[in-house]
């Protein structure tokens, strides 16, 4: 797999919206044409090599290519957005819409990435191995329909609105969660192994929540149906005792859908 | 080079008011009007396009768009989605823009003249959103236009109608016509949008409302009545009862009767084109949206297309004339006057939902809308859209409209024009979309295919004489206004099962030209001309107009507004183009 490394040579003010960072972009692309691509700050447009020293080139196509993007890149947005092949590794954190509906490849990112990422992503993996901020994996605002295939992983902690109306893929967070998680989810699968704070779940329609931690306000929609315990889905594993719940009625005429609970952790249901 | 002279040459012109079917001819404009011919003076100072081997048809009209006002900018606001992946850069030239469905008023405007369209007028203007809808219209550029007042619930209308007191009524039309500078007259579910104060409907034409006690029948009676005895632009433009419900197009059909034997008495004192066809308009009802007005069957099991009767009955009688309402499938935001009928869509859909109440004049709602290929309903009514306008014969009683955004964005026109022309462009939409379409309507069984000449009376000649509009637009006549769309079509070689590339020559004309001048070409915005905001005055007896203003301003003390703030002044006009009405007696 040919590699391209971007270094941030610059202090940045304005953010700048590098959506042509990706695989396929960059594909059959040498140095001098990757350099010269332009990206928005704001108002205006610059050449990548304003932001970035460009070494190496690209493979003939986005599986061919991989892009490492090293320095400090928590003011670069949209990294990734849309790839459909390939691999990204950040090292270090990153700033909004990683991998905003990424279609597939891979996106690794080294450090902590802030709001929408992999905002009503498709296919491929996002593994974000510190914190994230809102709205991973959630549909854009205003819209219902959030991430529908590929998986997200976050070994940190993730705040408000992740899986916001998810209908299909993975989601799983290492840490914990803030508020809404998985509001109006009508698919897919979230599991958190930490705490998650009210309306998790909420307006649920369809689809699987597994939450390993203490909910701190439960939603009151929902109607417990059993006791399960270890509980595997593919190739992951959450052991321990599970109370199943089953469909939020608090909105829905006909709610799907299954919202497991750490027994252990959750004494107060 | 003279602004505003230009020489088109050699394109096959498509000017059907002029009975001109893809005849090579050359087309001149000086100082913004279309003439006979340009002197070799005249000629030395004209820009000159050659159009050969292109199509030239007059710049295009839109009889019924919804893009200025309150609902609008509503839906603008609960859809942020609608904006964030359909936007546009600023140029030199152009403002930014965003919107898919609900564009903001620039991209509105640049987005209509990128497909050749010159003329728009928007469909329903509350009168005390009249002002915030001018102010809306001042901001669109590119494009002339106007917009219909809705009159259907009004309760000084409904007061005078059930009293039986018309000239007073005919009066109020006038006077609220040149106190909101607006155009004609829009009824909307008459009757029933006052019952959804109460948080009921109509269902029949006989029903009378709460409070009013006055039927749908009555006012459509009255509307027509008063719309012939001023001797509007347009005939009454009917949004019927029942819309949007399994069966309404039996109300459809009793609706359109009632002015069955009204005469079309167009009043107007204004500059005619000179042109071979008369251009007065003939029938004495705009029904709009049909396919929406065309329901049959009892309930979403048994839904099925109505436009065949419906249809048939048009085709035996020469008073109606209707737009479509198509629905090309994808994205759409429904908005309308109908409040009720907008609840009744966001209950079936679950989606995110706005009403208003206008106090005593009328009602809206809005609710995001997604048409899609695999559901049952929504594949039978992209077949009925196209229904209305292939199964009624004389296409001088259609118009092709998407109800945009109702139906879809206008945007999605070139897609519509696709399936008239192309039987294979619907054979290949049937084999996408649920069998429904193809079963409950008899859109299969329909191998007409549209000519360009027929396009041109859909979007272009009809659009313009329905309205009222034909003294200058919708034609090539000596006088007309210098509005041309060249397409890159050579019409001598269409090949309607190339579908794909007419979809794409009708996206994109070549030319865009307003008033003898290139506005926009092969998409790119190159001139930001000046523009009109049409409005009748009509003419009444003073008697008349003193009785009901001294009714009108005792029972404005009901308004949350004070009398003197009522009216929308000129200055919010850009370039206030009066047309006056019921001048001769």
């Amino acid at each position: 797999m040919a590699e391209v490394i971007l270094t941030l040579n610059t202090g940045i003010d304005i953010k700048v919206e590098a959506d042509l960072v990706t695989p396929d972009m960059f594909a059959g692309k040498n140095k001098s044409e990757i350099e010269s691509l332009l990206v928005w700050q704001g108002p205006k447009q610059y050449p990548l090599s304003d932001f970035f020293d460009v070494e190496g080139e690209a493979g003939s196509s986005a599986e061919d290519t991989s892009i490492v993007v090293k320095g400090d890149v928590s003011r670069v947005k949209r990294i990734g957005e849309k790839m459909t092949a390939g691999k990204i590794t950040i090292e270090g954190s990153v700033s909004m819409h990683v991998g905003t509906e990424m279609e597939g490849g891979e996106i690794l990112v080294k450090g902590d990435a802030d709001s929408w990422a992999g905002m009503e992503m498709k296919g491929g993996l996002l593994h974000i191995t510190g914190n994230v901020k809102d709205h991973v994996g959630c549909a854009y605002r205003g819209k219902w329909l959030g991430m529908s295939g590929g998986r997200i992983v976050i070994d940190g902690n993730a705040m408000n609105n992740l899986g916001g109306g998810i209908s299909g893929g993975e989601i799983i967070v290492g840490g914990n969660v803030g508020h809404y998680c998985g509001i109006r989810k009508n698919g897919g699968l979230i599991v958190v192994k930490g705490d998650a704070i009210r309306a998790v779940a909420a307006e649920m329609t369809a689809g699987t929540m597994v939450i390993g931690g203490h909910i701190e306000g439960f939603s009151p929609g929902f109607e417990y149906e059993t006791n399960e315990s270890d509980l595997t889905f593919d190739d992951l594993e959450c052991p321990g005792e599970y109370m199943k719940f089953a469909r939020d009625y608090a909105i829905a005429k006909k709610p799907k859908g299954i919202f497991y609970v750490n027994q252990d952790a959750n004494r107060d249901l | 080079m003279m602004s505003g002279t230009i020489v088109i040459k050699n394109g096959y012109v498509f000017d059907p008011l002029n009975e001109v079917n893809g005849d090579k001819m050359d087309i001149f404009i000086k100082d913004g009007k279309v003439v006979k011919e340009l002197s070799g003076s005249e000629m030395k100072d004209a820009k000159e396009i050659d159009a050969n081997g292109k199509t030239v048809m007059p710049g295009g009209v839109d009889s019924h768009s919804h893009i200025a006002g309150a609902k609008v900018n509503v839906g603008r606001m609960m859809r942020p989605e609608d904006s964030y992946k359909w936007a546009r850069g600023k140029t030199p030239l152009t403002h930014s823009g965003s919107g898919y469905t609900v564009p903001s008023v620039y991209m509105e405007g640049y987005e209509y003249s990128q497909m050749g369209y010159t003329t728009v007028f928007e469909a329903a203007v509350p009168p005390m959103e009249a002002r915030h809808t001018h102010e809306e219209m001042r901001s669109i550029p590119m494009l002339d236009m106007g917009g219909y007042l809705v009159l259907g619930n009004n309760w000084f209308m409904m007061r005078y109608l059930k009293d039986g007191d018309i000239d007073r009524a005919a009066a109020y039309v006038a006077w609220m016509m040149r106190t909101h500078k607006t155009y004609g007259i829009k009824c909307v579910n008459p009757a029933g949008v006052e019952n959804w104060g109460w948080g009921k409907n109509i269902s029949s034409l006989d029903e009378t409302n709460i409070h009013f006690e006055i039927t749908p029948r009555e006012i459509i009676d009255g509307l027509t009545e008063i719309n012939e005895m001023l001797g509007m632009p347009m005939s009454m433009h009917l949004h019927a009862n029942n819309l949007g419900h399994p069966g309404c197009f039996e109300t459809t059909k009793e609706s359109l009767k009632l002015s069955r034997s009204v005469k079309a008495k167009q009043n107007m004192g204004v500059e005619w084109a000179d042109t071979k066809m008369d251009l007065k308009r003939d029938q004495s009802v705009y029904l709009t949206h049909m396919q929406f007005n065309a329901f049959a069957g009892t309930s979403w099991r048994d839904f099925e297309s109505g436009v065949k009767p419906l249809a048939d009955y048009i085709n035996n009688t020469d008073h109606v004339v209707i737009d479509s309402g198509c629905v090309p499938f994808g994205e759409a935001t429904c908005m309308t006057g109908d409040g009720p009928s907008i609840h009744d869509v966001a209950v079936l859909t679950g989606s995110k939902w706005s009403n208003t109440d206008v106090e005593m004049e009328c009602g809206a709602g809005v609710c995001p809308f997604t048409y899609l290929k695999s559901n049952p309903v929504h594949s039978t009514q992209w077949a009925m859209g196209l229904e209305c306008l292939l199964l009624i014969d004389d296409p001088w009683k259609t118009i092709m409209t998407t109800d945009s955004p109702n139906g879809g964005p206008f945007t999605k026109y070139p897609l519509v024009m696709s399936w008239l022309m192309s039987e294979a462009s619907r054979e290949q939409t049937f084999s996408e979309c649920h069998k429904w379409a193809n079963d409950r309507s008899t859109l299969g069984g329909v191998d007409r295919e549209m000519s360009m000449y027929d396009i041109a009376i859909l979007t272009r000649a009809n659009t313009a004489k329905t309205i009222g509009m034909a003294h200058r637009k919708g034609s090539f006549g000596a006088g007309a206004d210098g509005d041309v769309t060249i397409y890159d079509i050579d019409p001598t070689k269409v090949d309607t099962r190339d579908f794909d590339n007419l979809i794409q020559k009708f996206s994109t004309a070549e030319y865009t030209i307003k008033d003898g001048n290139v506005v926009c070409h092969n998409g790119e915005i190159t001139l930001v001309p000046d523009r009109r905001t049409y409005y009748v005055d009509v003419d009444v007896k003073d008697a008349d107009e003193k009785d009901m203003l001294k009714d009108v301003q005792e029972w404005f003390r009901y308004y949350s507004l004070g009398f003197k703030h009522y009216p929308t002044p000129e200055k919010y006009l850009v370039n206030p183009t009066v047309i006056k009405v019921n001048a001769e007696k």
